[in-house]
């Protein structure tokens, strides 16, 4: 959290002249929107006749009911501490949020059908090609950083031209350029190997620069005790300067490999079975696209949110340990 | 007589165009206690750090250990494992424990084994009296302490002469003398040392020698006697009266 002052001021949200000004403009809003035609329509029908039919009247109707719900719902919760406030506030756009894929009129049914061949293939699948990617990236970027931190000149200039090239082309382009350039060189490559050369060559040149950052930050004072005490290069990287880099490498790897998840849906470009090409092909034949979007696409966040609350306890630890 | 272990002659350095040292002589025997003072820019911690080789020297000879420092040694780690250096802001290693700290030396560079590491750590964190404090990380302990480690690391690697760079200057006051004690005893124990400090009560106690030094060069060198009741250049009077009048 920022810097909280000990001053506290009314919240807006209990100030009279705010929440009218609120509640005349949601009035407005939700009046304009013409809601009668709507379930919420046939909530209000003992007030207003047949929806349909109530015209003015009844959008108007609806507007001041739903203002009114909404305007007193945001005063409420502006009562609740603050972490009660952020979990009501979660759930209640959650659920708004799950109301409007469900007024797409779904096929559940279809989608219980596939949804478990969605998370044994294409789950299983995007995770393992994550996973080995971000740890073969995780070397490259090792390499990469202490090159790109040399001063030799050969490996500065390789390590930088590799970086250069990777983080500058689209990702989807470095996949088709691996699937489909190198058989043109006689050598011929599976698209799951391909997919996780292409991931690996991609983030590893993002990640040399975060290991680069990483290792440079260690006072070079750990550098001079090291090798006053005669350890060479390779025994103080790996004993003094990795270990200690590694609580500032490790929390932004983490957002790596939440990113290199999603970025992996790329590689079903090249017929990789994992989440994203089962969500575009599984739904083709019966034409039931939405469906199966919006099932992996709440498999992904899930995914995501998983690891981030794995990424906070990570970051937590290093933060702990390194006070 | 017996034979030098630190030999500069004629040592020029610079950085860049600035000159940080010039032909700087002098001669470190078996057991000297050596002292180095100056102001602050003086080129005392340039110096120092050209006796290891943290830092090159352009001109001159260096020789340590029988060795001559430069360019393109093979054997720069050799000199550097019998050069103990205690710096200072310690520089311990703050991801390994204490008993870590001292073990790591002598089991990586010498290829001793652990036990007897362990043991060599645990006599020499005794002799600096912190043998408690083994299984803590060093951000647990005082500076003071931290730097106490810090000389039983070095000693650990059983140098042949230790090199202290303003081992005190960035302690709190009241830690100074546990430090500067520690390092009394070490002198008294026959190690060979040179001390850039601003410690005064250090150098009249127990250095053979004190050497002064501005803008790079070597002003006076003599006995501490000597140095502290009969300067003889005006520079080094006036440094002296101004640390000394307090």
């Amino acid at each position: 959290m920022l810097f909280a002052d000990t001053v506290v001021p009314d919240p807006a949200v209990h100030k009279p002249k705010v929440m009218a000004i609120m509640l005349a403009a949601s009035f407005v809003i939700f009046s304009l929107m013409g809601l009668n035609d709507t379930v919420l329509g046939e909530f209000m029908r003992p007030a207003i006749g047949e929806p349909t039919e109530s015209g003015l009247f009844g959008n108007l109707a609806i507007g001041l009911v739903i203002s009114m719900l909404f305007t007193g719902n945001i005063v409420l919760i502006g009562f609740l501490p603050f972490r009660i406030q952020v979990l009501v506030v979660w759930l209640e756009l959650l659920l708004l949020f799950l109301a409007f894929f469900y007024s797409f009129g779904l096929d559940f049914a279809f989608i219980r059908s596939k949804v478990w061949f969605m998370i044994s293939q294409g789950v299983f699948t995007t995770l393992y090609i994550s996973a080995i990617s971000i740890t073969l990236a995780s070397i490259v970027a090792i390499f990469g950083a202490v090159a790109k931190l040399s001063s030799n000149g050969f490996a500065y200039a390789i390590a930088s031209f590799y970086t250069s090239f990777f983080r500058g082309l689209p990702l989807l382009m470095q996949v088709y350029l691996i699937y489909l350039g190198l058989p043109q060189l006689g050598y011929v490559i599976d698209a799951v190997p391909a997919g996780i050369l292409a991931l690996t060559l991609c983030y590893g040149a993002y990640m040399t620069e975060i290991f680069r950052a990483g290792i440079q930050s260690i006072n070079k004072g750990q550098w001079e005790a090291s090798r006053s005490m005669g350890f060479k290069f390779g025994l103080t990287m790996r004993r003094i300067i990795l270990p200690q880099a590694m609580p500032l490498i490790i929390p932004p790897t983490g957002n790596q490999f939440i990113a290199m998840l999603k970025d992996s849906s790329l590689v079903s470009v090249i017929g990789v079975w994992e989440l994203m090409f089962l969500a575009r092909t599984l739904g083709n034949k019966d034409f039931k696209h939405m469906e199966m979007l919006i099932t992996a696409a709440l498999i992904y966040w899930c995914l995501t949110m998983c690891l981030e609350v794995i990424q906070s306890r990570i970051e937590r630890h290093y933060r702990t340990i390194s006070h | 007589m017996s034979k030098p272990i630190i030999q500069m002659i004629g040592v020029n350095k610079w950085y860049g165009t600035f000159k940080a040292l010039t032909s700087v002589n002098f001669t470190v025997n078996k057991g000297d206690k050596i002292v180095v003072c100056g102001p602050s820019g003086s080129g005392k911690s340039t110096m120092i750090r050209t006796l290891n080789w943290l830092e090159a020297h352009q001109e001159g000879k260096i020789i340590v250990n029988g060795i001559e420092m430069h360019k393109k040694m093979k054997n720069v780690d050799e000199v550097r494992m019998d050069v103990g250096m205690v710096f200072q802001h310690f520089n311990l290693f703050p991801h390994m424990t204490v008993l870590q700290n001292l073990m790591a030396g002598p089991m990586w560079v010498r290829g001793i084994k652990e036990d007897e590491a362990r043991s060599t750590a645990m006599k020499f964190l005794e002799r600096v009296r912190i043998p408690e404090q083994a299984k803590k990380f060093p951000g647990q302990l005082s500076g003071g302490q931290q730097q106490r480690v810090a000389i039983a690391r070095s000693l650990c690697m059983k140098p042949k002469v230790m090199l202290f760079d303003e081992p005190t200057s960035a302690l709190d006051p009241e830690m100074v003398s546990e430090v500067l004690d520690t390092m009394i005893e070490l002198a008294k124990d026959g190690m060979t040392m040179v001390c850039v400090t601003h410690e005064m009560g250090f150098a009249k106690a127990v250095a053979d020698r004190v050497i002064f030094m501005d803008e790079g060069s070597i002003i006076e060198e003599s006995d501490p006697v000597n140095f502290f009741d009969n300067p003889q250049n005006p520079r080094t009077q006036n440094f002296l009266s101004q640390i000394l009048q307090h």
